[in-house]
């Protein structure tokens, strides 16, 4: 809630390509008018084979993905496997639905959860609303403050069966243009060396693009922006 | 009104001691050793999914001999109590000494209260940062804890596997080497294990956050082509 002062996590993007998903969220935390966090990491790892971005109260959020990451990991230990990618779905949820009467009070966490299936063989992702309702979505999501133009760039240049490279330069993409829309929602800050957080996950597991691949994205952004 | 006949305490301690001494040496031995870069494990186990060898934590695993029901219970309390810890302090606040600790305090409480002692012999490992910090504990069904520099041997005639472990250790070997040392400790001079008998577990300072690695079939069957 904005009067509380309570750092706000905006906007994060899923999508699938051919082989997995990639996802991506910006950096930025903002408590009201002012920017109260400019290098937050809200699109995390789960576990090997799946990640969440989340959007709403920072805090609440992130103690909600290390709970959710650790009963994942408490899970795979004692049984000796890891839970299905919709068990893990089922599992995150249940969490969202248990902070129903903070969500009342204004501490709304939104989590987008993706990865890859193994049983499946594919990516899959799904989003959730306060209430715990879970919503498996076929191509892509978005979530935050920033997520109307986020998404609507991504349905916009969204094909089925992208590869990834594609993926993530739509992803970074969209990112850019609801930082520009969006004041809650931070851009690159080549500045500071601080961008998105963006990763994929195929079947090999996480793999996080790392801030240079990230630097040449968004130079070539830059370029076709300034170009229009 | 019937009395129950005396028995010295001794005498007491004496059968139950016996009794769980039988009972671990019908098991099948396994042994773990200090390697350049860990903590490799070896054990003899017909099984192909009951382990005797598991993670408990980042740099941790767990390894128990004698009666599969009883040491998969400590496992699993262990890996209880290693997540419960680090998700309240941190991470870096789990250690293999006070897990051994609170398995010791099991055990002996067991040994002494209960009816019947656990058949069981467990062995805690912990990779450190660097090779001098590497630990291991040899924790007997009545709690006794004893801490290993180098290597450990437990299960049914340990003492012999380890004197022939002894023999063919040395500081500094590679993954390979020491796994082959363990296997010719564990099989002895007359005997070969087959490849599908044995399981086979690292503890590698070089694998990332979770240190534990278990080496599937062809894995196993790999380091025997070497061998031969």
């Amino acid at each position: 809630m904005a009067t509380l002062g309570v750092p706000h996590a905006t906007t994060c993007v899923a999508l699938r390509y051919d082989g997995g998903v990639v996802m991506a969220g910006d950096r930025r935390a903002t408590s009201g008018n002012l920017i109260s966090h400019r290098s937050m990491e809200k699109v995390v790892q789960a576990d090997r084979h799946s990640g969440v971005a989340i959007a709403g109260s920072a805090g609440p959020a992130m103690e909600m993905i290390r709970l959710f990451q650790l009963q994942l990991e408490h899970y795979e230990k004692v049984e000796g496997a890891a839970l299905s990618l919709e068990g893990k779905a089922n599992q995150l949820s249940t969490m969202v639905r248990a902070n129903l009467p903070a969500a009342m009070q204004g501490m709304v966490v939104v989590p987008i959860f993706a990865g890859y299936d193994l049983l499946r063989g594919s990516g899959r992702l799904w989003d959730f609303d306060a209430t715990g309702g879970r919503y498996e979505e076929r191509d892509y999501v978005s979530t935050g403050s920033g997520s109307l133009h986020a998404g609507t760039v991504i349905k916009v240049g969204y094909s089925a069966g992208m590869s990834r490279d594609d993926a993530i330069n739509l992803a970074a993409k969209a990112l850019w243009e609801a930082a520009d829309a969006d004041s809650a929602t931070g851009g690159p800050d080549a500045l500071r060396g601080i961008y998105p957080v963006v990763a994929s996950i195929d079947v090999d597991g996480w793999d996080r693009i790392d801030d240079d691949d990230l630097a040449v994205r968004y130079e070539a952004i830059v370029q076709e922006v300034s170009s229009r | 009104m019937s009395m129950p006949f005396y028995v010295a305490p001794e005498q007491m301690m004496k059968d139950r001691a016996d009794y769980a001494r039988k009972g671990i040496a019908r098991g099948r031995a396994l042994v773990a050793m200090r390697y350049q870069d860990g903590i490799a494990i070896v054990a003899e186990n017909a099984s192909e999914t009951l382990r005797k060898v598991s993670e408990i934590y980042d740099r941790i695993a767990f390894a128990g001999v004698g009666k599969y029901n009883e040491f998969d219970q400590l496992r699993v309390a262990g890996i209880r109590a290693a997540d419960l810890k680090g998700f309240q302090y941190s991470r870096d606040d789990v250690d293999a000494r006070s897990l051994a600790n609170s398995y010791a305090q099991m055990l002996g409480n067991i040994f002494t209260h209960e009816m019947k002692p656990m058949e069981v012999e467990i062995l805690v490992a912990e990779v450190g940062a660097e090779s001098a910090r590497d630990q291991m504990f040899h924790i007997l069904y009545d709690g006794t804890v004893v801490d290993e520099r180098d290597f450990a041997a437990i299960g049914g005639d340990a003492e012999t596997i380890k004197t022939r472990l002894a023999e063919g250790w040395s500081d500094g070997l590679d993954f390979n080497a020491a796994i082959n040392a363990g296997i010719a400790a564990i099989a002895g001079p007359d005997r070969e294990i087959p490849a599908g008998d044995l399981e086979v577990a690292s503890l590698s300072r070089g694998n990332g956050r979770r240190c534990f690695h278990r080496l599937d079939a062809a894995e196993v069957a790999g380091l025997f082509d070497t061998t031969s």
